[in-house]
């Protein structure tokens, strides 16, 4: 929010420099995002008195002799076609700073400084200047809007420095005002933190006004809605003319960027920023049968706002209407039926209450946030309701642009406007800060906050200010009472009183940080992807309709349709992630991600889904084949200390001959394998990529396994190397099968070469094992690894048909 | 007969001069002379019994002598073949040790994983057991009973996506924080890692980032206690000489609040790009937890009290590498993963 430093001056004697003001909002609260001098880029600029002003032939410039008083007297060039001679304008000097516009005089390039010159060959020695040139707008300074020379009063004392003069001697504080403190909303409300801050009284705006006898007596408000607006205050203003509002208060509404339009739509936006309260006024010939009625808008219910805009409204939106239609979308803008015209004679004015969250939805829902919504929707206080209908009333007065009658109206639910007692104990407030804060200096604060405090024993009576909603309970009067007091005098301890209590990671968690730390000891890097993706990620990966991929939660307000699901699979994300490394030459890699996918026990949610961690590891590049995913699969079991089996399966995003289900204990727990090619092609893949996910949630009963350990026999273990031969179609793992559940002494079984070609017959190839046999605590038995073998070689061709190779 | 003798030393010195260029050779060249079956000297030996009596005596003296100087001339000589031999063979082995290392393979953990990690380990040496909670949160949990209805304000401050009327993506762990104290009676000390979600996709802001609160519920906790463990937490991540600033800011879940600073770990508080020339950091929300949530979850808040902070993990992250972008957090470039091994 942008607070004009001489605007909070109004209220609070400020005696310290911009820089202190800001450390001292800072201090209490109040983060000052910006500070800028609103003058910044200007200097050396001064009144000066054009005495002589000559025409250069075939040009549009003149020649000027200007009187700067006591900075000297200078010829200069200007192609302004507003300079006269007898003309008071703004000089920069030579050596001035101001701004540089384009070639349309209106736009602002820059800073310059101005230098000695020469114009079509006459020289110069400085420059008038237009308003745009010296930051000055219309509403700073009648005239600055012209496109030329910025003209100053005749009775400007030449050298006198502009300035002051422009408004350009002040500072802006562009302040972040926390969610719990609606009543800094305003350069009121942030003028009483200040005056808390400095010891320094507060200045009240002025409220008064005098009321004529004349009355509206069919006026009448009707509030229907009340839940969503507590408050409705109308008065009637006659004998209105609308004209320009008043130097002071244009410029005031220019420096906080808002242009002024007329006197009574100036005042509503003056009380806006001045006590934070949204008012609005109506052209009482426009508002029929004289009547006000705030109500929910009918559905389909439709309104032209202000701005020229047509919304359709429903039963969510509140609506101030006259006896037939809608005349404001209530909170947020004014309707353009019943606005401020220069032809207005008479005015109703509004200050009113509506619900925060009411109005909050409403601008959200039409995507029209306007300044007064804002203010809604962060909350305003019936205080300053009351408060602000009195000061547009006085401003009225004072810029004599109306007559205040005595119809005056103000519907509400009986909420008080006077301050609340609070009593706390002051021990309670001190031992929230764990510091004793001397009593005498928690009075000095809460009176400086407004809070009438007397102190009674260790009870510290409060009168809570009726703007202040934020304060309910102890806590809070120990925030009130450290922000002013200071941060720096809490003094650290750690926990003097607290019990002991055993940290750290649970089984869980450790396991999973030792899976991940495995992975990475395969070469692999840890990703993280966001937790939804696109539907046309399903697309993408060719999932049929009915896959349960497709189940996937929506969000109801997605940034955009791209990130609109709740991941089901984490595998379009790491093809997307492969895909944006190999566009920038990362051609191959290993990379690993634990993630949830989200499975709703029903669609749309009306319970917590379940959330399953997931393992998704990919491995890609030309180096990489299905066994080297597998041998980074085989680790997590051996991570886990479980087995794993392979079963060949078809995935209908992997390679229909190059894909296996993963089992684990007769459960499935996951796929891998390669992914096929014309998902390759879509995810624009360069090098063959292999993925496999993997339900850890599944796994999670395993992540007690522990290691036992198998006595080592002291005799050694011998090796036998069988070539065998068997059907095509018969699978390594289940030779590998048969072998192991042979004999009980065949410990490892270890592929080593397949061959298929010359003398191998047609349909058939060779499969070399070495396998391994453990002679146990009394080694082997005479002869007794031949017997085993030949009892292996039996079971081989008995299950598979499998021949030892001759 | 000494002639002979002297002949075979001579020849013994020529070969040992002449022929022993290795071990082996050195070896075969013994064997010539020492061989007790083929060896010359074992031949002279043999030859005792053509010796006349008288001699014997002399001609055995002198043929030891002569096997004993042979052993030790053979002994030197084997002695100075594998100094030799073993010199050569370092000399063939000799490396250009400025040539590039052999790339050893081994990944890393995600630099949020790491980070995590590192705050992890400060905290649970405080006694804070870790709680992981759910990415899909309902409203209750998520605001309510953190003191934001839903007409607060506050529900402003945080762009929620929503799942249906009830259920959200949880904005803040602090959802957490219920849980736990629903289930638990204190002292309670948890730290809750986890992703939360907010509508803001922009150069800074992330649609999907990871928060880590930590919570302490027990006897006479104070906005002094929360200083002094943050005190302890800011040395052990960014250094021992690193200090903390509070200020007053706002959560609805706790009151007081604070913003806490740390002096800037790059310029040491003078002043700089990192710290915008303020020489102070913003790096984490935090305050004594709010009357009301300890109501809310059934705890005593007359005998309770409690501190809660937030920290974003990303940020610590790219405070601490100089990441300069929070979405390359996201985007899986290895050259980027490859950069951060931390742990």
């Amino acid at each position: 929010m942008l607070v004009p430093l001489s605007w909070l001056k109004d209220y609070v004697d400020i005696d310290i420099t911009p820089q202190e003001l800001e450390k001292r909002l800072f201090d209490c609260g109040f983060e000052v995002e910006e500070l800028t001098e609103v003058g910044k880029d200007i200097s050396n600029v001064v009144a000066g008195l054009v005495t002589k002003c000559e025409a250069i032939p075939d040009t549009h410039l003149h020649v000027c002799q200007v009187d700067c008083g006591d900075k000297g007297s200078f010829q200069i060039c200007c192609g302004a076609d507003n300079v006269y001679e007898g003309g008071v304008y703004p000089v920069a000097l030579v050596g001035a700073s101001v701004l540089m516009t384009a070639k349309d005089h209106k736009t602002v390039e820059g800073v310059m400084t101005i230098k000695k010159g020469k114009l079509r060959g006459v020289d110069s020695e400085g420059m008038l200047c237009s308003g745009t040139e010296l930051g000055v707008s219309e509403g700073m300074y009648p005239g600055a809007g012209y496109n030329g020379l910025l003209v100053l009063p005749k009775d400007t004392k030449p050298g006198t420095d502009v300035k002051d003069m422009l408004g350009l001697n002040d500072w802006l504080f562009d302040i972040s005002i926390t969610a719990n403190r609606p009543d800094c909303q305003s350069v009121f409300g942030i003028a009483r933190e200040v005056a808390a801050a400095l010891d320094k009284p507060v200045k009240m705006p002025a409220l008064d006004y005098t009321e004529t006898d004349k009355t509206l007596d069919e006026f009448d408000v009707k509030v229907e809605a009340s839940d969503l607006c507590p408050r409705y205050i109308g008065h009637y203003v006659y004998d209105v003319k609308i004209d320009e509002s008043p130097l002071w208060m244009k410029r005031r509404l220019a420096l906080v960027g808002q242009d002024p339009i007329s006197n009574i739509v100036d005042i509503t936006n003056y009380i806006l920023l001045e006590l934070g309260q949204p008012m609005h006024a109506f052209d009482r010939d426009y508002v029929e049968g004289d009547r006000i009625e705030v109500r929910r808008a009918h559905d389909g219910e439709k309104i032209v706002t202000l701005d020229d805009q047509e919304y359709t409204l429903d039963s969510n939106n509140l609506v101030i209407c006259d006896a037939v239609k809608p005349v404001a979308l209530a909170g947020v803008m004014g309707g353009l039926n019943s606005e401020i015209r220069d032809t207005t004679g008479e005015v109703l004015f509004e200050s009113a209450k509506f619900a925060r969250d009411n109005i909050r939805k409403t601008a959200r829902q039409h995507g029209k946030s306007t300044d007064a919504s804002g203010r809604y929707a962060k909350g305003v206080d019936e205080y300053a309701t009351v408060m602000a209908m009195k000061r547009a009333l006085h401003l009225v007065e004072e810029l004599g642009c109306g007559k205040i009658s005595s119809t005056h109206k103000d519907v509400n639910t009986g909420n008080s406007i006077e301050p609340h007692e609070m009593k706390v104990d002051i021990k309670r407030v001190n031992d929230v800060l764990g510091i004793e804060v001397p009593k005498d200096e928690i009075i000095r604060i809460m009176k400086n906050l407004d809070f009438a405090p007397t102190i009674e024993g260790d009870k510290l009576t409060l009168m809570v200010p009726a703007y202040r909603g934020d304060m309910e309970n102890y806590p809070d009067v120990a925030e009130e009472v450290i922000r002013m007091y200071g941060y720096d005098n809490v003094i650290p301890t750690f926990m003097p009183d607290s019990k002991v209590t055993m940290g750290g990671l649970n089984n869980k968690q450790k396991k999973e940080l030792r899976l991940k730390k495995a992975l990475c000891s395969t070469g692999a890097y840890e990703c993280i992807h966001y937790s939804f993706f696109s539907p046309s990620d399903l697309d993408m990966i060719n999932l049929p309709e009915d896959a349960k991929e497709r189940q996937a939660i929506r969000i109801l307000n997605p940034i955009n349709e791209d990130m609109s699901l709740m991941r089901t699979t984490l595998v379009p994300s790491m093809l997307a992630a492969i895909s944006r490394n190999q566009k920038k030459g990362n051609l191959s890699g290993r990379l690993f991600e634990i993630g949830n996918k989200f499975i709703a026990k029903e669609l749309p949610i009306n319970d917590y889904p379940d959330e399953r961690e997931t393992l998704c590891i990919t491995a890609f590049g030309d180096d990489e084949d299905f066994f080297s995913l597998k041998g980074m699969v085989e680790k997590v079991a051996e991570t886990l200390i479980v087995d794993f089996e392979y079963n060949a399966a078809t995935v209908p995003f992997l390679h229909p001959y190059q894909t296996a289900e993963i089992v684990c204990d007769g459960e499935k727990i996951g796929f891998m394998g390669k992914v096929a090619y014309e998902v390759s092609e879509k995810y624009d893949l360069r090098t063959a990529v292999y993925i496999a996910e993997l339900d850890l949630k599944a796994l999670v009963k395993y992540y007690g396994n522990t290691p036992s350990f198998r006595p080592i026999s002291k005799f050694a273990d011998e090796n036998r190397d069988l070539a065998l031969v068997m059907d095509k179609e018969i699978s390594c793992g289940q030779v590998e099968k048969v072998i192991k559940d042979s004999c009980k002494a065949v410990g490892d079984v270890k592929l080593f070469d397949v061959y298929e070609g010359s003398s191998i017959p047609e349909g058939k190839k060779s499969m070399a094992f070495t396998v391994t046999f453990e002679p146990g605590e009394n080694g082997f038995e005479e002869e007794a690894v031949d017997k085993y073998v030949k009892k292996i070689l039996k079971n081989l061709n008995f299950h598979l048909g499998v021949d030892l190779r001759a | 007969m000494n002639e002979r003798l002297d002949a075979i030393r001579q020849e013994i010195l020529d070969g040992i001069k002449e022929k022993a260029n290795s071990r082996a050779t050195a070896f075969e060249l013994r064997k010539q002379f020492l061989d007790s079956k083929t060896g010359k000297i074992g031949q002279l030996m043999k030859e005792m019994k053509t010796i006349a009596p008288e001699d014997r005596a002399s001609f055995g003296k002198g043929v030891n002598e002569l096997k004993e100087w042979a052993l030790e001339k053979f002994t030197e000589l084997d002695e100075k073949m594998k100094t030799l031999e073993l010199d050569l063979r370092y000399k063939s082995e000799k490396i250009d040790v400025t040539m590039p290392a052999k790339e050893i393979c081994t990944g890393n953990l995600h630099p949020i994983t790491q980070m995590r990690n590192q705050l992890i380990d400060v905290f649970a040496g405080m006694g804070f057991e870790i709680y992981e909670g759910t990415e899909i949160e309902n409203d209750y949990y998520n605001f309510t009973a953190l003191n934001t209805p839903a007409d607060h304000p506050a529900r402003d401050m945080q762009d929620t996506f929503y799942l249906s009327p009830e259920f959200l993506l949880r904005t803040q762990t602090s959802a957490g924080q219920i849980h736990v104290m629903e289930a638990k009676k204190p002292p309670i000390k948890i730290l809750s890692p986890g992703k939360v979600f907010r509508s803001d996709d922009d150069a800074t802001h992330s649609p999907m980032f990871t928060q880590m609160e930590g919570l302490v519920v027990d006897e006479k906790i104070t906005l002094c206690d929360l200083k002094g463990m943050l005190d302890v937490f800011v040395k052990k991540i960014y250094g021992e000489d690193t200090t903390t600033r509070l200020r007053p800011s706002y959560f609805p879940f706790t009151e007081p609040s604070v913003e806490v600073d740390v002096s800037c770990f790059e310029c040491g508080g003078k002043g700089c790009k990192l710290c915008k020339g303020t020489g102070w950091i913003e790096i984490l929300g935090a305050g004594i937890v709010n009357k009301k949530v300890l109501e809310n979850c059934g705890i005593d808040s007359d005998r309770y009290s409690g501190l809660a902070f937030g920290i974003g993990i990303e940020r610590t992250a790219m405070l601490k590498y100089g990441i300069n972008n929070i979405k390359l957090l996201f985007e899986s470039d290895i050259r980027v993963l490859k950069q951060i091994d931390d742990n």
